[in-house]
């Protein structure tokens, strides 16, 4: 098993690779898809469907256990999980006063590394992905929350932004026959 | 005589059956059997290697049982504790056998038991959960939430399992 283990984590594949085959992605949904909304939609439940497989794979790679408030949610995030899968760790900041909202500023983004986006798709996020997988895996761990960009250097933002908005906790199944 | 330190991987030593036996009855560690719950208290898996007594109940019967005593110790444990932990509830142990239990924040539950004669198996458990993540949670084509059928992932499982020195 040793071995095994020691393959897992070599297992990197180039970030181009994965940039590429996104946008490629992204630019075939355009194509079968009449209205951006639409696209972004597609691309938020692909990366739901993500997200739910993806907090096991990096729970069972960091050992990390459950987290006590949303404040240490937003770091697990950021510099764990951003930078296990994507290598980078986006800035945690203006956390709103009730502490259940705050904005993820993505300095550099891998998914849009060789992007410009062509005119006529101003309502497209072209992130999505990361929005769906978000949602996924903070579910999977009893938190609902919601998630979207709300700024875009693609669109001629000064900053990629996504605000995270905690809704509510989850509660574990009871099984038949307890309270 | 041959002189093995307690936990070494004796099977891998060349020595004749009738040791092997001597050695078993001295050191008696064992694996009986392991259950992998969903979050959802669906059990996803189960398998008994060294299993010498039945619960004399159906399958499904005994596994609704096992997750509602856990479900139920968790909340028993937490409750009673008189300080705030974070892992709740570890393992039980009876005259007979050990309950090792390990929960993933994701709600997925492994329950493995052993003999007396084993501590803190914590990196086990974890390394099972590891395994069901790759082979079950990277393997689209398998159903979250449904129980496990894939044999990459039963393959996997025993011989990591048959390998541990803990296993006899």
């Amino acid at each position: 098993m040793s071995k095994q283990a020691s393959f897992r984590d070599n297992k990197k594949v180039s970030g181009e690779l994965f940039t590429l085959t996104y946008g490629a992605l992204v630019s075939q949904l355009v194509k079968d898809y009449e209205s951006d909304e639409d696209v972004n939609r597609q691309l938020e439940r692909m990366g739901y469907n993500i997200g739910v497989r993806l907090i096991e794979d990096f729970l069972a790679r960091s050992n990390t256990g459950r987290c006590n408030d949303f404040r240490e949610t937003a770091d697990v995030i950021s510099k764990q999980g951003f930078k296990t899968f994507l290598g980078i760790t986006p800035q945690v900041t203006n956390w709103n006063a009730a502490g259940d909202e705050f904005s993820l500023i993505f300095e550099s983004n891998p998914l849009a590394e060789f992007v410009e986006l062509p005119e006529g798709h101003s309502n497209l996020w072209y992130s999505s992905l990361l929005v769906g997988v978000i949602k996924g895996a903070l579910e999977m761990v009893q938190m609902e929350v919601d998630a979207a960009f709300v700024q875009d250097v693609l669109r001629g933002d000064t900053q990629t932004e996504m605000r995270v908005r905690f809704i509510k906790k989850l509660e574990d199944a009871v099984p038949v026959g307890e309270e | 005589v041959v002189r093995i330190p307690l936990g070494a991987k004796i099977r891998q030593v060349e020595i004749d059956g009738q040791m092997i036996d001597r050695i078993k009855a001295c050191t008696k560690m064992t694996i009986y059997n392991l259950y992998i719950f969903d979050r959802n208290g669906i059990c996803l898996y189960y398998h008994d290697w060294q299993r010498k007594k039945s619960s004399n109940l159906p399958r499904d019967e005994e596994q609704k049982l096992m997750y509602g005593m856990i479900f139920s110790l968790k909340s028993f444990v937490t409750r009673m504790s008189p300080m705030d932990t974070k892992d709740a509830f570890g393992s039980y142990r009876t005259s007979t056998y050990k309950l090792n239990y390990l929960e993933v924040p994701t709600g997925l539950k492994i329950v493995l038991n052993t003999d007396l004669n084993i501590g803190k198996i914590d990196d086990v458990l974890h390394e099972i959960y590891k395994i069901y993540v790759d082979y079950v949670v990277k393997n689209p084509l398998t159903e979250m939430g449904e129980p496990i059928e894939s044999d990459l992932f039963v393959s996997k499982l025993n011989n990591y399992v048959q390998n541990q020195s803990i296993y006899f």
